[in-house]
C-alpha cells in the first residue's frame, strides 16, 4: 500500500495492514520531524511533493524490495503539508517470514526513498525564517536517468 | 514547440509561479530545454543546474527527446523523508 496523505500517519493501521500469519517480523520506520539540526531549532515543517511521479517512484521501489528481498506486506506513507514537532513525516511498514528481509528491505526502502522520491521539505526555524531544502550532494534519479 | 515546465519547492517560489512555458525547436532534448529555463527565468539557473528534469514521470538524462504534450517537470534536488 502507498499514499500520499495530507493527514496525520495512523501507524496501528499500518501495522495492522502487513501483520499476517504468514509473516514472522514486523518492522516499522518512522520518520519524525527532529527540533535541532546541527544547532538550529525547527519549529515545523511543510513537506510538498510531485504526487503522480512521487507515487509511482515509490511504487517502482516496492517492486524492486520485493524483487530483492522476500516480503509478505509492504506499506508506505508519506504525509504532506505541515508537520508538527515529533509526528511523523513518512512511515515504512514491512513484514517477512524472518526478520533479517524485513530490516534489510526498510533500511532500504527509506534510503532510496530519500534520495529519489520527488518529495521536498521546507524546513520553519525557530527566528521566523523558512527555506526549502535542496541539498548539494544530492543525487535524485541520476541512475535512473544515465 | 511550446512545453509547460512543472516547478516545485525552492524552484517555484524562485521562479514565483508553479508552472513555466518555454518555446523549444522541434526535436529538443532535456539539456536544451535546462538552457531554456535558465534563459527565461534567470534567478532559477544555479537551481535548475543541479535540478533533475522528469518527462511523463520519469527521471529523464539531458539527451532525452521531448515531444510536445510531454508532461515536464524541474526536480530541484529532493528532501523527503
Amino acid at each position: 500500500m502507498i499514499q500520499l496523505t495530507d493527514d496525520a500517519i495512523d501507524t496501528q493501521y499500518l501495522l495492522a495492514l502487513v501483520q499476517r500469519p504468514e509473516a514472522g517480523a514486523v518492522v516499522l520506520f518512522l520518520g519524525t520531524t527532529r527540533q535541532f539540526t546541527k544547532g538550529r531549532e525547527t519549529v515545523q515543517l511543510t513537506y510538498e511533493a510531485y504526487r503522480e511521479m512521487a507515487h509511482r517512484e515509490i511504487e517502482r521501489l516496492e517492486t524492486e524490495a520485493r524483487r530483492r528481498w522476500s516480503l509478505v506486506e509492504c506499506a508506505i506513507v508519506h504525509r504532506l503539508g505541515v508537520v508538527a514537532l515529533g509526528e511523523a513525516s513518512v512511515a515504512i511498514a514491512v513484514s517477512s517470514s524472518h526478520r533479517d528481509d524485513a530490516f534489510e528491505a526498510g533500511r532500504w526502502l527509506i534510503d532510496t526513498l530519500k534520495e529519489t522520491a520527488p518529495i521536498w521539505k521546507q524546513e520553519h526555524w525557530a527566528d521566523g525564517s523558512m527555506e526549502w531544502i535542496h541539498p548539494v550532494e544530492s543525487t535524485a534519479g541520476r541512475e535512473a536517468a544515465e | 514547440m511550446r512545453v509547460t515546465v512543472k516547478l516545485f519547492a525552492g524552484a517555484r517560489e524562485l521562479a514565483a509561479r508553479s508552472e513555466i512555458v518555454v518555446e523549444l525547436p522541434p526535436g529538443a532534448d532535456v539539456g536544451e530545454l535546462r538552457a531554456a529555463l535558465a534563459d527565461s527565468v534567470p534567478q532559477l539557473g544555479p537551481l535548475a543546474q543541479r535540478s533533475m528534469i522528469s518527462v511523463n514521470s520519469e527521471y529523464a538524462s539531458d539527451a532525452s527527446p521531448i515531444t510536445e504534450g510531454d508532461e515536464v517537470a524541474l526536480i530541484p534536488p529532493v528532501s523527503g523523508g
